[in-house]
C-alpha cells in the first residue's frame, strides 16, 4: 500500500515536467494500468486482432502486405545468420567457457525475460548487453552494438526462445520506477526538429499511412527482434532501429545500448508482455 | 576505398543537384517568372521541405498518405487567410499532441516559403 503510493508520486513528479501538451494533464498511472490502457487502445483501434498477432508489426493490421510477408517468411532471408549465430554461441571462448554460462537455463529459451532489472549493478540490462559484458568477463573483446555478430547471436537466442510470451517483471522498486518512467518519457515526448513522438506515429497514427508505409502498432514492436530488414540487407538489433526512427524525425540518434535506449527497451518491452517472442522477423 | 567511393558519389550528387537547378532556373526563365503558388506548391510538394504529401492527400500530389485531412475547399473551412497560416506555421498551438510539424517555429520553411505554401493551400 505505502509502496504502491510513493510509486504514484514518483509517476506524477516525472510525467508532469517534462512531457508537454496531452501527457501533462494526464492522471499518474502505475505501469499494470498503463500495460491495461495500452493494449486496450490497440484493442478498440483494431478490432478482433487477439493480443498475440500484434507480434507480426504492421502485418498483423495490414493484409495487403501479409501474403508476401508470409511467403518470405517461408525461406527467411535470416536464415544464415541464424546458423552462423548458433555456432558462436556454442563455440567456447579461450578460456574454455561459453556464452551459456552467463544466462540462466544455459541461455536456452530465456529471451522473453529481458530487459530485466539488475538489483546487483542496480541497472536495466539488455540482452545484447549481457552478451558483451559475458565476452568481457571472460577475457573477450566485446561486440560492435548494432549488427553482424552481436544480432546474430541474440537472434539465435531469441529463436530458442520463441513461443513463450515476453515476461518482463512489472517495475515496482522506485529505481525500477525510475528507469521506467525514463522509457515512457522517450516513447511520449516530442522529439527533433519534426517534433514527433513515438507515440504520434506508432500509437496515434498506428494502421495509417504517412506516404506509402503503413505504421506499425507499438503493441508487439519487441518481439521480433533482431529483425533482418531488406533495407539494411542485414540484421539489427532494436536499438539499431530505434536510432533510425529518432533520425526520421531529424533527431540526434543516441547510442546503442545507452541508458536511454535501455531504459525505452524496458518501457517498450514491458507493454509487450504476454505477446510471444517470435524474433527474429524479417521486414522491408 | 570505400572512402574513395563516397567522396565520388557527393560529388556526382552534386552535381546532379547543380545541372538540377540549372534546368529548374532555364525553366523559370522560358516561361517567364513563376507564379507565387506554382512556387508554394514546390515547397509543400518537396520532400525535403513542407513534404505535406506524407500525411495530406493533396490535388496532383502523388503516393499521399492519410494521416491528415485532405487539403480540399480550403476557403471554405479557412475564410481567413492567416489563421491557415498559423496552422501552416505552428500546428500545436491548436493542438499541442498534434503529429504535424511545428514548420515555422522550427524553422523548417522560411517566413516567405510559409507565405507561399500558404497561398498555394488557400486556393485548394
Ligand atoms: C515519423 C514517424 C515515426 C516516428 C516518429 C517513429 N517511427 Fe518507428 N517506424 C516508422 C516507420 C514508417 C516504420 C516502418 C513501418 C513500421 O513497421 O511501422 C517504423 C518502424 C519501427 C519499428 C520496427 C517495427 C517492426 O515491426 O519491425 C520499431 C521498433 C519502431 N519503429 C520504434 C520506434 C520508436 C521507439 C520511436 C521513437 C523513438 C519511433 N519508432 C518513432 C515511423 C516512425
Ligand atoms: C506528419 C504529418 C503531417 C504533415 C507532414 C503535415 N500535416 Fe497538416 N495536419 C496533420 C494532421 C494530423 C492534421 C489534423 C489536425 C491536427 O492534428 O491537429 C493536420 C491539419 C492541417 C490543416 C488543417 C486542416 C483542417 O481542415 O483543419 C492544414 C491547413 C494543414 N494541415 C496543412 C499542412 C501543410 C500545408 C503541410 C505542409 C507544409 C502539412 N499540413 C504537413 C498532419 C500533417
Amino acid at each position: 500500500m505505502k509502496l504502491s503510493k510513493l510509486k504514484k508520486v514518483i509517476l506524477a513528479l516525472t510525467t508532469a515536467g517534462v512531457l508537454g501538451g496531452a501527457y501533462s494533464t494526464a492522471m499518474a498511472t502505475t505501469p499494470e494500468e498503463d500495460l491495461h490502457n495500452f493494449r486496450e487502445y490497440f484493442f478498440k483501434k483494431f478490432p478482433g486482432i487477439p493480443l498475440n498477432e500484434y507480434g507480426n508489426g504492421v502485418y498483423a493490421i495490414d493484409h495487403g502486405s501479409r501474403e508476401t510477408w508470409e511467403a518470405i517468411e517461408e525461406f527467411p532471408p535470416y536464415e544464415i545468420a541464424l546458423e552462423k549465430g548458433e555456432t558462436l554461441f556454442n563455440t567456447p571462448f579461450k578460456n574454455g567457457k561459453t556464452y551459456g554460462s552467463c544466462f540462466a537455463n544455459g541461455g536456452i529459451g530465456i529471451r522473453q525475460n529481458f530487459p530485466f532489472y539488475s538489483t546487483k549493478a542496480k541497472q536495466v540490462k539488455t540482452m545484447e548487453q549481457v552478451i558483451n559484458e559475458c565476452r568481457t568477463i571472460n577475457g573477450e573483446k566485446p561486440l560492435k552494438w548494432k549488427k553482424g555478430d552481436i544480432a546474430a547471436i541474440s537472434a539465435y537466442m531469441a529463436y530458442t526462445s520463441r513461443g513463450k510470451p515476453m515476461n518482463v517483471k512489472t517495475p515496482t522498486t522506485p529505481d525500477e520506477i525510475k528507469w521506467y518512467e525514463r522509457g515512457r518519457k522517450h516513447f511520449y515526448a516530442k522529439r527533433g526538429q519534426l517534433n514527433m513522438s513515438c507515440a504520434n506515429c506508432h500509437q496515434d497514427n498506428a494502421g495509417n499511412r504517412i506516404r506509402a508505409d503503413i505504421l506499425s502498432p507499438a503493441l508487439g514492436h519487441v518481439t521480433h527482434f533482431p529483425v533482418y530488414r531488406a533495407k539494411w540487407g542485414s540484421l539489427g538489433t532494436l536499438h539499431r532501429r530505434y536510432g533510425g526512427c529518432n533520425k526520421q524525425v531529424r533527431a540526434l540518434p543516441l547510442k546503442a545500448q545507452s541508458d536511454e535506449y535501455k531504459a525505452l527497451e524496458y518501457f517498450h518491452s514491458y507493454m509487450s508482455n504476454g505477446i510471444e517472442v517470435n524474433g527474429p522477423g524479417s521486414r522491408k | 576505398m570505400r572512402r574513395f567511393s563516397k567522396i565520388v558519389s557527393t560529388t556526382t550528387f552534386i552535381a546532379v543537384a547543380i545541372t538540377g537547378l540549372g534546368l529548374a532556373s532555364s525553366t523559370v526563365i522560358a516561361a517567364g517568372i513563376k507564379s507565387d503558388i506554382e512556387k508554394g506548391k514546390e515547397i509543400a510538394f518537396n520532400r525535403k521541405k513542407g513534404n505535406c504529401l506524407a500525411c495530406h492527400m493533396i490535388e496532383d500530389g502523388k503516393l499521399p498518405g492519410n494521416i491528415a485531412p485532405p487539403l480540399v475547399a480550403m476557403q471554405q473551412r479557412f475564410p481567413d487567410r492567416a489563421k491557415l497560416r498559423a496552422q501552416i506555421y505552428d500546428a500545436t498551438v491548436a493542438n499541442p499532441n498534434t503529429i504535424m510539424i511545428p514548420f515555422g517555429r522550427h524553422k523548417i520553411l522560411t517566413d516567405e516559403e510559409i507565405d507561399l505554401v500558404t497561398d498555394f493551400v488557400h486556393q485548394l
